[in-house]
């Protein structure tokens, strides 16, 4: 059986890669893709740790359902936001997007 | 206690119809006059109580002075003056004599008054004079003596003053006040010596013989003159103002415009006596010092007034001038004996004195009164003239004459009171006093009887003068034709005197007398006599407690002599033949045929006395009181004007001071404050704001530092966020690290 410490591996590889989309990408689009990806990658820790840890309970898939629909929502108010940024500024690069400069 | 105590009461009674009379009474005359009365007679029945009480005490045991219990009276700084009552012989003739004259005068004053219009107040005022003399007679020392003396010199002020719608009535009564005013200071100066002296003013306590003997033997202020003599002289000025005697005594013919029951109230029985009955009290310290000056001032004064008065009283043709003028010389009758020492003799004249003099004045009140009436109902009849009563002198004696048919009953009883007074001998009560005076004189001092007797023999013609004058003749006025008779409120108290003035004497008539001396004891001389003679004073006086026996004939003989020549000299000038309607007084007369007119004029005008003493005293007065009004006007008036002037300009000078000195430094001061205030107002700019500014520039320049942070950028702010939440984790588990 695979060991425990993979699936975390590769939870923290995929969301260290969402993490880095997220501070890097100038497009808002893929800033919220990268956000999608931290969120799987929790989601793996989450069935893991359930899968191993605490087989009998349903807890572990219950959040993951839970993070699927926050994830969903997040996604769909994000691409609002995104939408109704475009209609006034034209433009979808987060460096543009600086009204809260001091 | 003693029925004696109830002689408290006496002036009691006199008094309440006094305040009963001023306070309730003043609108109905009737009342008064009963209140008066009334108050009057309860006073004259205790006073027989007290009198018959006094004589009748056991003999053996008799004390000479009877004091009641004391009652504090006057706190004083250290010591109480008390009061009680004080009864001696002299006190107790006194109280038969004054309550039974003044009841006499007031049922009299109903007549004569009636129809007055301040009736209700001539009775008060009557009230308060016999309440004077009553308290002053009772009382046990000086003090209060002097108080109801003083009582008795206000009321006399305001009954001769009662007519005051007459300016003369004002001013005699002025005058009088004023005139006995000086003796009484005397009087006073007497009494602080005294009490200064002694400690206390109780009769008992100052007529001490220890005390009269430290008196006589200590020196006055170092002079030679010992304390005794110079009290005795002071007390003798209160007599002199009050008794009017020479030099004061010009107070007393003036007096004559009261009403003529008010001059007998004060003549007889009041004011004049009480100044006799002061030397009376007193006596004791003018004999304290044997042969002491005293004597000689006292006797020649009382000689000098009875000479003078008796010749002045020959030229009056007031009748009741005349009376003036005799009751002055009794008075210094009265002076003389005492201050020779005939102690017995002068309080004798006293009492005598009080009853025929009350008689005669007031008989020529009833003359007077008819003549006015006889006046109103003559110019009724006949209008003869048109200036009715105001142009007629009912006093002149000139304007009478016949009245003995008009009133019997006055000229009976005028004649006895003169007949009295001028010492008619045997049947009148003035004989046995006057003679026992001209025989203690003629013991002691020859000078004196014969002033005296000489006097007499004065007093005798004038008095016959008067009666003829008055009585005989035919009437020289329409007024006199139709006197009508007195009524009987009037007479019937004439009556009573007239009986008293003559019966009074018997009790005095020495037992030395050929014939008749013994039928009746002299129990006047046993009775007043024994305070001296046998009373602690007769140790220090002893020479004139001895009676010389076996009698003298003497002084009798000579007396009758100048008395019944002066009596028929009398008689023969104007008795014989009257005197009609328009003569000249035949003194006059004859006086003038020998060049003595000046003389004569001398004589009616009172020997200018009271030309003399407006001349110098009054007009002394009056000019220093100028005098010190021109001192007020020039100097005082002066120096407050100039202190005035020195306040203006010392007020000028502040004003100049303040604008200049005090204004500059207040607008210094301003100066100073508005400097201070620019200064502050920098201080404030500069500093203040500075420090102000500083902050916000500070947090501005902080706020400039620390802006860069916020990027605007939101990947910025997740890379924070990461960092952050790394940190956090690195911290976690560091401190997992080290705790476990």
């Amino acid at each position: 059986m695979v060991p425990l410490e993979w699936y975390l591996v590769l939870a923290a590889a995929l969301f260290c890669t969402g993490v880095y989309g997220v501070l890097s990408r100038r497009s808002a689009v893929a800033v919220l893709m990268g956000v999608e990806l931290m969120l799987n990658a929790v989601i793996i820790n989450l069935v893991a740790f359930w899968r191993y840890l605490e087989p009998g309970a349903a807890t572990g898939q219950a959040f993951a359902l839970f993070v699927y629909a926050v994830a969903a929502a997040e996604a769909a108010v994000g691409l609002a936001l995104i939408i109704a940024v475009w209609r006034t500024r034209d433009t979808v690069i987060l460096e543009d997007i600086d009204l809260l400069k001091g | 206690m003693s029925i004696l105590n109830l002689a408290w009461l006496i002036p009691l009674f006199p008094f309440t119809a006094f305040v009963a009379i001023s306070m309730f009474a003043y609108r109905n005359h009737k009342l008064s006059h009963q209140l008066a009365i009334g108050g009057m007679a309860i006073a004259f029945v205790l006073s027989q109580i007290v009198f018959w009480a006094a004589v009748l005490l056991p003999v053996g045991g008799r004390e000479h002075a009877f004091e009641s219990t004391l009652v504090p009276w006057l706190p004083t700084g250290l010591e109480v003056f008390s009061l009680g009552v004080y009864i001696d012989p002299a006190t107790a003739v006194m109280l038969f004599m004054v309550p039974l004259v003044c009841l006499m005068i007031f049922i009299y004053s109903v007549g004569y008054m009636h129809g007055d219009p301040r009736y209700s107040r001539f009775f008060a005022y009557m009230s308060l004079c016999a309440t004077g003399m009553l308290g002053m007679i009772v009382f046990n020392n000086l003090l209060a003596f002097f108080i109801f003396w003083e009582i008795m010199g206000t009321s006399a002020y305001l009954l001769i003053g009662f007519w005051y719608e007459e300016k003369s009535a004002v001013q005699a009564g002025l005058k009088a006040f004023l005139v006995t005013k000086v003796g009484n200071l005397f009087l006073m100066l007497g009494l602080v010596l005294l009490y200064s002296e002694v400690g206390s003013l109780a009769y008992r306590d100052i007529f001490d013989l220890e005390t009269l003997e430290h008196l006589a033997h200590t020196p006055f202020l170092g002079t030679q003159w010992s304390m005794a003599t110079v009290i005795a002289l002071l007390l003798f000025g209160g007599t002199i103002g009050k008794s009017a005697q020479f030099p004061l005594h010009v107070w007393l013919p003036d007096a004559m415009v009261a009403p003529t029951p008010a001059s007998a109230l004060i003549h007889a029985a009041t004011v004049d006596s009480a100044g006799i009955f002061l030397m009376v009290r007193a006596f004791p310290l003018f004999v304290a010092v044997e042969g002491g000056p005293q004597v000689a001032i006292v006797a020649a004064i009382g000689a000098f007034t009875v000479v003078l008065s008796s010749i002045i009283a020959i030229a009056q043709n007031d009748i009741k001038r005349v009376v003036a003028f005799s009751t002055i010389s009794q008075l210094g009758y009265m002076v003389a004996a005492l201050g020779i020492g005939a102690y017995v003799a002068g309080a004798f004249h006293l009492i005598t004195h009080a009853f025929f003099k009350a008689l005669l004045f007031l008989s020529l009140g009833s003359v007077t009164h008819s003549m006015e009436h006889g006046y109103r109902h003559a110019h009724a009849h006949y209008e003869l003239e048109e200036d009715g009563i105001e142009g007629f002198d009912s006093h002149d004696m000139m304007s009478m004459g016949g009245l003995v048919r008009r009133t019997p009953h006055n000229f009976w009883t005028f004649l006895i009171g003169g007949l009295t007074l001028s010492g008619f001998p045997l049947i009148t009560a003035g004989f046995w006093s006057k003679h026992e005076i001209l025989e203690q004189a003629y013991e002691l001092s020859l000078a004196v009887f014969w002033v005296l007797a000489v006097a007499a023999g004065l007093t005798a013609f004038y008095i016959m003068r008067q009666i003829c004058l008055t009585f005989f003749g035919h009437p020289r006025t329409k007024a006199a034709e139709h006197a009508p008779k007195g009524e009987p409120s009037m007479t019937v108290p004439l009556t009573i005197l007239a009986v008293f003035a003559v019966s009074l004497g018997w009790v005095g008539i020495p037992e030395r007398f050929p014939v008749i001396g013994g039928l009746i004891p002299n129990w006047f001389h046993h009775f007043v006599g024994s305070t001296i003679e046998a009373g602690r004073a007769a140790k220090v006086a002893g020479h004139i407690a001895e009676p010389r026996h076996g009698f003298v004939w003497q002084p009798l003989a000579i007396g009758l002599i100048f008395k019944l020549g002066g009596l028929g000299l009398g008689w023969l000038v104007y008795g014989r033949k009257p005197m009609q309607a328009g003569e000249t007084d035949r003194v006059e007369a004859a006086m003038r045929r020998v060049r003595l007119g000046w003389l004569y004029e001398a004589m009616r005008d009172r020997f200018y006395f009271d030309e003399l003493y407006q001349a110098t005293f009054v007009r002394g007065s009056i000019l220093l009181a100028d005098l010190f009004h021109l001192f007020d006007y020039k100097a005082v008036d002066g120096l407050v004007n100039l202190a005035g002037r020195a306040g203006r300009g010392i007020s000028k000078v502040s004003g100049v001071l303040d604008l200049r000195v005090v204004d500059g430094l207040v607008n210094l001061a301003g100066l100073g404050m508005r400097a201070l205030s620019d200064l502050s107002g920098v201080v404030d700019l500069k500093v203040v704001d500075g420090i102000v500014d500083g902050v916000g520039d500070t947090v501005r320049a902080g706020g400039r530092f620390i802006r860069p942070i916020q990027t605007g950028r939101a990947q910025n702010y997740l890379l924070l966020a990461f960092l952050m939440v790394l940190a956090l984790v690195v911290m976690f588990f560091t401190i997992l690290l080290l705790t476990t």
